[in-house]
């Protein structure tokens, strides 16, 4: 039995200690908007945050979670409200096929929880490990930017 | 030159002779689909449209949505003429049916940059009929003149301020006869087409509530994992396994035709099981192909005759007794799609029904081949098209290989099933874009003029031996010659030759598909003439292309935009390439620096003219995704085999552009009131063209095969 914390809910789950936490939050815990795309932590799909970390989900053993406050991307708005990041990649018309976006979405917060305003440089260092094969980088790297005006107007 | 039909005109030929496919008339608009108007008492005028009493506008798309924006683009279409706000319209993913069918091709499938063109007419009509029904049933609901109303942001207004909404009308309108001629909006009147438009399924993207189809779940759903043999035509000899079984979770281990699959309650559990079956496999001598050695025999069998394509004037003497003769050598290798989502099908059997929930570009060749699979008829097969986590061709098999395979699995365990693959498993696959050599001489006159083109291309046909087999016609693939066999450069003498290896390696269309390997290699090599002719690129080209006005528009356009002749930062080059495909025009300036080895594209400046544009919006991303995909092969895209064995597994082997590699892309857009045609994939073809004619512009090195890894670049 691991104990740990999702999206502000204590959950207990019985799978094995050596399963990902990819898999239990998409089949034990039905979070399927974490995605697997490659299993070896290469293309950030599963990315989620651990302790506040992006971390890569699918190579993160449920046992490495115990005790831990897991948010995925059903649980990174507040209130009822989108995140800014979210709202970015929106009205930058980000998505393409959609189903890197919400690993590129977990690490953008991320960063912007730690930087208020990233460099381009900083962006290529927080996103690179996120691939989109629809080639929607140029409007990512866009969105962070007006998610980064955004937040460090308080809005 | 021999007439040859239009890529078109080949679907539609196979469409016909291709045996499974259906050569059925498509109804004009169709049948309302079979999701229960009648029960509901919804006003369904057709298979497009459904609208309720509670006033919810409902669009079915039939064609799948992979990111290429036609679950935006397409109801654009519908709610412009049936007078509705888009943003407040539901879109949804119509079930296989004939009414979906292509206008033209019968089957219900998603490709060949064909969504927007195909349905141009059909769904504005398909609007624009229910308008009309609905203006009908207001006029007879008020006892007043039709002329005297209006429709207007889903109301239908009357005189004296009387006003309806479309769900207040709906009984009515169900009574109405469907008219067979409705008026179209003159395209002065658009208010939505054409408009920049944001896509309405990004919500449900950002919030990880679109449902792909990895994320499809029944009830006693099993998951399942299949190990395949390690080499094309490859088959199981003998397995052991009981470690397998003894791994909690794994509920079963059963033979589908494709190998070996382990039934588990879990992902995990799958995999795990898999990991740990002891499989013995029988690997024939054909199966140990080594790709080096194919680009070897190509090599040398473009060397001999081929299969005649394109022959006028005399282009042996031309090349005999020109001024100056240049000759080239260009291969590309096998390339996978790698869509971000691996692939995937859920299958639940009951009975007689085959139920389906996977992300698929060819819904009706997959319900053919997944009855026959089943043993039901294909009526009996219901296919729920999720979302697509990338399509680019790989979800268009025409054996239906990963719903075939998920239904052997599901018919063997004797429960619903999700049959998943690995990225592993993905990249291994095979259905990979065809090796593709090419040889190639043109010969100049005095005055640099190009008097002769000779072009000889080497490489699998995607279609032999499929049910797409009705597109080679003489012995010609026409996908195989398709950007090179309509070169569009004035050349007096010119022959194209083919020769179709054959291979137990498995091939498909790629994005842009023939014109992956013909865009690349044209445009290369009409730099290479025009670098002899010591002209300046851009007007090299402009001079051969005096009769294509819609090539010089976009050749015009991107070279304008760039900056083309002006300096540039030091160490630094621009290269230019133009072509056309799937309808559409496309150029493309790319400006690239090298450090050492260390390549870097700064900016790509495009210019596509796609005829009227739908929704601005989705055309640029379209042109940025294109360019991406392109850039992402030419720079290190391969898939090699030794002994038979492809050698690449995930990203860190099979490497695809990332953020830190991502160049300014800027896209112009050539206005135009013609026809709609394709921008899913002319993007794709030019970026490797574009960017080898920088490197040899900056560095006096003339790429001819890629990817650029293979020449000792890397990524800046």
């Amino acid at each position: 039995m691991t104990t740990f914390n999702v999206n502000g809910r204590t959950v207990r789950v019985t799978a094995e200690p050596d399963k990902p936490l990819l898999w239990v939050l998409r089949e034990d815990l039905g979070l399927p908007g974490t995605k697997f795309g490659c299993g070896m932590a290469l293309c950030g799909a599963c990315t989620v945050h651990l302790d506040g970390s992006a971390v890569r989900s699918c190579v993160t053993p449920l046992a490495a979670v115990e005790g831990k406050r897991v948010i995925t991307i059903e649980g990174l708005g507040r209130g009822g409200r989108l995140h800014p990041v979210q709202e970015a990649f929106i009205e930058q018309d980000v998505p393409q096929c959609g189903y890197c976006q919400c690993g590129q979405i977990m690490s953008a917060a991320a960063l912007l929880a730690r930087q208020k305003s990233p460099t381009d440089a900083d962006i290529d260092a927080a996103m690179s490990g996120n691939i989109c094969r629809c080639g929607t980088y140029q409007r990512i790297r866009a969105a962070i930017k007006q998610a980064a005006g955004r937040m460090g107007q308080g809005a | 030159m021999r007439p040859r039909p239009s890529r078109r005109e080949f679907l539609a030929t196979t469409a016909v002779s291709g045996g499974i496919l259906l050569g059925f008339r498509v109804p004009a608009l169709g049948q309302p689909a079979a999701t229960g108007a009648a029960v509901t008492g919804d006003f369904a005028p057709n298979a497009f449209i459904r609208i309720s009493r509670q006033n919810v506008v409902t669009i079915l798309v039939g064609k799948a949505e992979m990111g290429q924006g036609v679950y935006t683009s397409l109801p654009m279409l519908i709610a412009e003429e049936l007078e509705v706000d888009l943003a407040k319209v539901k879109v949804a993913a119509a079930p296989v049916d004939r009414a979906y069918g292509h206008p033209q091709f019968g089957m219900q499938f998603t490709g060949g940059s064909q969504s927007v063109g195909s349905e141009w007419d059909r769904l504005r009509r398909a609007g624009a009929t229910a308008r009309e029904m609905l203006l009908t049933a207001a006029a007879e609901t008020w006892r007043v003149d039709r002329a005297t109303l209006r429709a207007e942001d889903g109301r239908v207004l009357g005189p004296g301020g009387r006003s309806l909404t479309y769900g207040q009308l709906v009984a009515k309108a169900r009574t109405v006869p469907v008219p067979s001629d409705v008026p179209l909006k003159d395209p002065s009147q658009f208010k939505i087409i054409g408009k920049p438009t944001r896509r309405l399924d990004s919500r449900a993207k950002v919030t990880g509530t679109a449902t792909f189809g990895i994320d499809a779940t029944v009830p006693g759903m099993l998951v399942a994992l299949v190990a395949r043999p390690p080499v094309f035509g490859g088959a199981v000899k003998q397995v052991k396994d009981a470690r397998a079984r003894a791994i909690r979770g794994v509920k079963q281990v059963v033979g589908v035709p494709s190998g070996v699959a382990v039934v588990a309650d879990s992902f995990w559990a799958a995999k795990k099981g898999r990991d740990a079956l002891e499989i013995e496999w029988d690997i024939p001598p054909a199966s140990r192909v080594d790709s080096d050695a194919l680009v070897a025999e190509y090599t040398r069998l473009a060397q001999t005759p081929g299969v005649k394509v394109r022959r006028e004037g005399d282009v042996d003497a031309a090349l005999a007794t020109a001024a100056r003769r240049l000759s080239a050598e260009y291969d590309m290798p096998y390339l996978a799609h790698a869509p971000m989502e691996p692939l995937n099908c859920l299958v639940r059997i009951a009975g007689d029904r085959c139920e389906i929930w996977t992300g698929t570009q060819f819904q009706t060749v997959d319900q053919a081949n997944a009855a026959r699979a089943a043993g039901v008829k294909p009526e009996q097969v219901e296919i729920n098209t999720l979302f697509l986590g990338g399509g680019f061709g790989r979800r268009a098999t025409p054996g239906s290989d990963f719903v075939v395979e998920a239904v052997h699995v599901a018919k063997a365990a004797g429960a619903p099933v999700k049959t998943m693959w690995t990225r592993e498993d993905d990249l291994r696959g095979g259905y990979y874009r065809p090796i593709w050599h090419s040889t190639i001489s043109a010969a100049l006159d005095v005055s640099g003029t190009p008097v002769a083109w000779k072009h000889t291309i080497v490489g699998q046909s995607i279609v032999e031996g499929t049910p797409f087999a009705g597109l080679i016609k003489q012995g010609v693939d026409e996908t195989s010659v398709e950007g090179a066999a309509d070169l569009a450069y004035t050349v007096p003498a010119i022959a194209v030759d083919l020769h179709s290896p054959r291979s137990v390696v498995p091939v498909l269309w790629w994005r842009s598909v023939g014109h992956t390997h013909t865009g690349f290699v044209v445009e290369s090599f009409i730099d290479e003439l025009a670098h002899a002719a010591g002209k300046d690129p851009y007007q090299f080209r402009r001079e051969l292309l005096t009769s294509r006005p819609r090539h010089l528009g976009v050749l015009d356009l991107a070279a304008q935009k760039a900056g083309w002749g002006t300096p540039l930062p030091a160490n630094r080059a621009r290269g230019i390439a133009v072509h056309f495909s799937f309808g559409s025009w496309c150029a493309q300036v790319a400006e690239v620096s090298v450090t050492g080895h260390a390549i870097r594209v700064h900016r790509v400046v495009c210019a596509i003219d796609c005829g009227r544009a739908i929704n601005p919006e989705t055309i640029r991303a379209q042109m940025e995704g294109g360019i991406v995909f392109g850039l992402s092969a030419a720079l290190y895209g391969q898939i090699t085999l030794r002994d038979g064995r492809v050698q690449q597994t995930n990203f860190h082997d099979y490497p695809v552009l990332r953020m830190d590699a991502m160049p300014q892309v800027e896209v112009h857009i050539v206005p135009s009131t013609e026809k709609p045609s394709g921008i899913g994939e002319p993007g794709t073809p030019l970026m490797a063209a574009a960017l080898g004619n920088a490197l040899f512009a900056l560095t006096g090195r003339r790429i001819r095969s890629l990817p650029l890894v293979r020449h000792g670049f890397e990524s800046a």
